[in-house]
């Protein structure tokens, strides 16, 4: 029987229990820990806010003129 | 097979046949994604555009060898980061996972904030805060989170990068950058954990 984690363990073990990679008789010790800890439970959310503001919104698009030279060259490739 | 496997392998092949269609589709795909990773490693916007198009002609001189040993995808990304890794160098950068030299290995919160002795040893003594979901929409949350994923290491800030700015999934980043699945994910662990920090720090400010 795997003991509980305490908070300090919790936020080292976080990335493992989001990762899906812990293993299942700590994860089910991990998800008692949270369901009595409030402290926790936000710090979760906030690694899950975290991930969530990483994500890239505004797509950079190549410039037009190196899309059509890298397309001209696909059409190069192409002939040979 | 997956449907994401059949979309790659007829994208493939269409590539294989000259489909201009599906070039410029690959293009849109993965063009953005190409310039933001390839300016983890270069001096410049302008040197890692210079990458990108690099990156693309050698999938085109390679595409008819691509044996699809590893996805489509992985194999573009890996070529470019190797193109990246090889340009940064010659700017004389020091380019993610070019030394073997470990990273800093410092607990991902400050062990102040935990109780050091007594019944409750190693519970918060500071907890953090519920996070108000209207403040994560302001223009500022995404600002902090993305100058916290600037100012990170530079193996933890690829890392980060490729996962959550780019949504590669942890088999595509190990295959890419050529590390572990621990490894990855202790890097992975390590930036997130200062990332969190940086949110943390925000909404504790009053708004």
């Amino acid at each position: 029987m795997t003991t509980e984690p305490t908070c300090r363990e919790v936020v080292e073990l976080i990335t493992d229990y989001l990762e899906g990679t812990m293993p299942t008789d700590l994860r089910q010790t991990f998800e008692q820990h949270l369901d009595g800890c409030e402290g926790c439970r936000d710090y979760v959310e906030q690694m899950r806010a975290a991930i969530a503001l990483s994500r890239s919104r505004d797509d950079d698009a190549l410039p037009p003129d190196v899309q059509e030279r890298l397309v001209e060259a696909f059409r190069g490739f192409r002939r040979v | 097979m997956h449907a994401e496997a059949a979309r790659e392998a007829a994208l493939l092949a269409s590539l294989r046949e000259g489909d201009e269609a599906a070039f410029r589709e690959l293009l849109r795909l993965y063009g953005p994604s190409m310039l933001r990773v390839a300016q983890l490693y270069v001096s410049s916007r302008a040197v890692a555009e210079e990458v990108v198009q690099e990156a693309w002609l050698g999938v085109l001189t390679g595409l008819d060898r691509f044996e699809g040993r590893s996805s489509l995808k992985t194999w573009i990304f890996r070529i470019l980061t190797n193109r990246a890794k090889t340009r940064g160098e010659r700017e004389g950068r020091t380019v993610p996972f070019s030394s073997v030299a470990p990273d800093d290995d410092e607990p991902a919160v400050d062990p102040d904030r935990f109780l050091a002795s007594g019944r409750w040893i190693g519970h918060w003594a500071t907890p953090p805060r519920a996070v108000p979901e209207e403040r994560l929409l302001a223009r500022e949350a995404r600002d902090r989170v993305e100058a916290a994923i600037a100012a990170l290491p530079a193996n933890q800030r690829t890392v980060v990068t490729l996962r959550d700015v780019e949504g590669l999934s942890s088999e595509e980043v190990c295959s890419v950058l050529d590390i572990s699945e621990t490894n990855q994910r202790v890097l992975l662990h390590r930036g997130r954990s200062k990332v969190r920090a940086a949110v943390e720090d925000y909404l504790d400010e009053t708004p």
